[in-house]
């Protein structure tokens, strides 16, 4: 029940090729990371929605394979 | 499923803020359900809880209602606001205040 983060960002990389990506692996035990997520493609999204476009990219994986992933999306700045 | 969905309808129907968590809120079995319980509770909001561990069903079903993979989930007036990071986010920005303001539920500042 772990997952890489090499694998989370090459599922992030497919979904958003523009991504700005910073992830942390907060305790060391491939189950729990932090990540910080810039795309163009959040504009004009809710909150929501931008976080359920980055599980969808982790195309089931999330509360499955990967049980903690603290999320923050962004826009990039203009 | 439909008759869960019902009950997950009626539930975020009749009161005003719901969180689906694990544990409740004086033992939150997790350390994402107990940060938003936190944050109500330092906000003085009173909400319902409803504790998904006891209910295999729900614990699913939750998920496919919001279309979200992960607990705890919360809902004001009927509507999704997000799970932990959000919810958190929220707070530290002030939104969280805002909607509660217009939404015409008590909280303290």
């Amino acid at each position: 029940m772990a997952m890489s983060s090499e694998k989370i960002i090459q599922f992030l990389k497919e979904a958003f090729p523009d991504a700005m990506i910073d992830i942390k692996d907060l305790v060391g035990d491939n189950d729990h990371f932090a990540v910080e997520i810039t795309s163009q493609a959040f504009q004009g999204k809710t909150r929501i929605q931008q976080h359920q476009m980055v599980y969808e990219a982790l195309q089931g994986h999330m509360g499955t394979h990967l049980h903690a992933l603290s999320l923050k999306t962004k826009v990039p700045m203009e | 499923m439909s008759a869960l969905f019902d009950q997950i309808q009626n539930d975020i129907s009749n009161h005003d803020v719901v969180l689906f968590m694990k544990g409740n809120e004086k033992f939150p079995m997790c350390g994402f359900s107990a940060t938003v319980v936190q944050i109500l509770k330092r906000l003085g909001v009173s909400f319902k809880a409803i504790d998904v561990l006891q209910d295999m069903e729900l614990r699913e079903g939750i998920k496919a209602f919001t279309n979200w993979p992960t607990i705890p989930q919360l809902y004001i007036k009927g509507e999704f606001v997000g799970g932990c990071d959000i919810a958190r986010e929220m707070y530290q920005s002030g939104e969280l205040q805002s909607l509660l303001k217009d939404k015409g539920i008590p909280y303290t500042e």
